[in-house]
């Protein structure tokens, strides 16, 4: 009987304990998205205020003086201190698609061919895409600059877009092989029985498999060129080819800056960015190959 | 309905030859059985067939067509993999209409066939349902279903029962060999398990390393084996080998043991000879606790003393020393045995097989 009393202290304490982490699980779980989430907050915070809340030391929380004009201001023209947003985000939406919907492609040729065909030099070809990725995007605007400008492709769509796609690529393929390793051979060689060509059988059977991971693929790069600046900023000067985040440099005079007009800018890049993420994520369902083999 | 004949068949990677050239006629409505130990190329050969591997030589023909270069779609054959290879994403009823969908065929047609190939199998009420939500054996079905639809010349089985357990494939077993019967279709069944080999098919190919052993029907290759490999692959427990040589018509063991030479036998072989000398679980048994199919002469009563003891119910395996080493025999009405206990054996040498030690081959004429 007293046995049995202890048992049950035992089960009460370890219940309490079980609640206990839960809570501590809830609150590591708040401070990490308050870490995460703060930065984005204080730019929609400071693109609402005046200048002299925004550089206000120790900063004001709470905002006292809540106004829309800094977005009234940025698409009221040139020369009433607005700037081009809607050609900027043209560009950007020209360049970004266009890059993401080339790398992409890329990536699923690649990526197929790594994860199911045996070729020479495969390891040593896969590893030197990686290797790419090591250097700095940075490092070579310059030579880009003046490989650009010797061909006559500085300041132009063209220009940027075979930029991106190359800064993507070797990512693309590296995520999209992935995916394509998982999504068992069998399948394909079943498709080809039941009477598929080879072609057909990848459209019918394994690029719906590996769907999500080619939209997630097509996510990152997408963001990637979108929220590119370094490249961008040296190889694009006009109204005609600047991104968004290259714009964001035209709210810095010689000597003061625009904070508030610059955070409503920065709002309005997010925004598209965050829709589009939040559309692909629906289908970037895991776990559909499941149920394909064993059991 | 087709005949399938491989003629001089040969995969090579590179320099390493996995199948040598192989030769083997199927007739129409055949089943047929590839069996042996993994890396025999026994499923490289199926996907030959399937059109899955390229042939690095020789030729395959279908219904009397060379299909060689021809992709698997336009070979007529169906064929249920391993890992059941369904389409995730499908449901059931889009799995076994796939083919049909590929094809190009009519909406009502398609769903005639697929009810068909459902109320065969038994998967009319999983119709709606994806591979995910199914039992192993379900998907199995599923699996099957999918290679009936097309209606094939021939159906290729890549070890289809290896993935479920031992009581499911016992059903499954079953059901195919039902299946069989009802769609009456040419059958290449590969499998690593002879006793699938031996209740399936009309005929086993015995392969190992690349290489035909042999082909019969289940009772050839039990009671006839070809060659000393055949022998200790067909048949549960195995055949107990011992190496031998021929003395004045005896066999003479390494440890000194002596045993008659089996009488069919004393016209093939010389004194000196090396061989291997075979008997069956079978025909080795605690006297009066066997089935003696040959003449009392040819029965040899020998006491031995018993080693382990293995009771299974309605028999018990007697492992007894004999030679150094353990033979085991297969006890009918058991009694109850001890170990080390020396008991009256009986070996039925009328039922005896001898190999040559160096070929392997029988020294049956």
């Amino acid at each position: 009987m007293k046995g049995g009393v202890v048992k049950m202290d035992e089960n009460s304490s370890a219940r309490l304990k079980r609640r206990l982490l839960d809570i501590l699980y809830c609150i590591g779980l708040f401070l990490a998205m308050l870490t995460i989430c703060l930065p984005g907050l204080w730019i929609v915070l400071s693109s609402l205020r005046p200048t002299v809340e925004i550089m206000a030391k120790p900063p004001v929380w709470i905002p006292q003086d809540i106004s829309f004009d800094a977005y009234l201001t940025m698409f009221s023209g040139i020369g009433k201190g607005g700037i081009p947003v809607i050609e900027y985000f043209r560009n950007s939406l020209i360049i970004s698609v266009t890059s993401t919907v080339i790398a992409v492609a890329i990536g699923m040729a690649g990526g197929y061919a790594f994860a199911r065909y045996r070729f020479r030099g495969k390891s040593s070809v896969f590893l030197g895409l990686m290797l790419t990725r090591t250097v700095p995007g940075v490092a070579l605007s310059l030579p880009l600059f003046f490989l650009y400008v010797r061909l006559g492709i500085i300041d132009t769509h063209f220009g940027l877009i075979l930029a991106y796609v190359a800064l993507n690529v070797p990512f693309t393929i590296w995520l999209i092989d992935g995916f394509f390793r998982q999504v068992p051979k069998d399948l394909a060689e079943a498709a080809q029985i039941d009477g598929c060509t080879r072609w057909q059988a990848f459209w019918q059977v394994e690029f719906p498999l590996a769907g999500p991971g080619i939209a997630s693929a097509a996510i990152f790069a997408f963001l990637t060129c979108w929220n590119e600046f370094a490249l961008a900023s040296q190889l694009t000067r006009s109204v005609s080819a600047k991104t968004l985040p290259v714009g964001l440099l035209d709210y810095t005079a010689e000597f003061t800056i625009d904070w508030r007009g610059m955070c409503a800018l920065a709002v309005v890049m997010i925004i598209p960015a965050l829709t589009l993420t939040f559309i692909v994520q629906k289908h970037l369902v895991g776990g559909l190959t499941s149920g394909a083999v064993k059991g | 309905m087709a005949t399938v004949s491989l003629k001089k068949l040969t995969k090579r990677y590179g320099n390493i030859q996995i199948v040598h050239g192989i030769d083997l006629d199927i007739t129409d409505r055949e089943f047929i059985a590839l069996v042996g130990p993994s890396g025999c190329g026994k499923s490289t050969t199926l996907r030959m067939i399937a059109g899955l591997e390229e042939i690095s030589a020789g030729s395959i023909e279908i219904g009397g067509r060379v299909v060689n270069d021809l992709p698997p779609r336009s070979r007529n054959i169906s064929m249920v993999f391993q890992s059941y290879a369904l389409y995730p994403h499908m449901t059931v009823r889009e799995n076994l209409g796939f083919s049909l969908k590929i094809a190009g065929a009519a909406k009502e047609d398609m769903d005639t066939r697929v009810a068909e190939a459902s109320a065969i199998l038994g998967l009319d009420t999983l119709l709606d349902r994806r591979p995910s939500q199914l039992s192993g054996g379900q998907r199995q079905r599923v699996a099957m279903g999918r290679a009936i639809v097309r209606d094939p010349d021939v159906f290729l089985f890549d070890e289809p029962l290896s993935n479920l357990d031992a009581k499911l494939r016992t059903q499954m077993r079953t059901e195919i060999k039902k299946l069989h019967a009802k769609v009456q279709s040419t059958v290449i069944y590969v499998t690593h398990d002879q006793v699938e080999a031996m209740t399936l098919a009309d005929r086993i190919v015995i392969m190992r390393d690349g290489y035909i052993e042999q082909v019969g029907t289940p009772d050839e290759v039990f009671r006839r084996p070809a060659t000393r490999f055949v022998a200790g692959f067909i048949g549960s427990p195995p055949m107990n080998l011992h190496e031998a040589t021929i003395d004045d018509g005896q066999l003479a063991f390494a440890s000194g043991a002596k045993l008659p030479l089996p009488s069919q036998f004393k016209a093939n072989v010389a004194i000196g000879d090396k061989v291997v000398f075979g008997l069956r679980p079978d025909d080795i048994y605690p006297t009066g606790h066997g089935i003696s199919s040959g003449s009392s002469a040819d029965v040899h009563q020998i006491e031995l003393p018993i080693t382990v003891t293995e009771p299974l119910g309605n028999e018990t395996l007697v492992f007894v020393e004999f030679n150094g080493s353990d033979w085991v025999s297969r006890m009918l009405n058991p009694r109850p045995l001890r170990s080390g206990e020396r008991v009256a054996m009986s070996l039925d040498l009328s039922q005896a097989h001898l190999f040559a030690t160096e070929t392997g081959k029988t020294l049956r004429s």
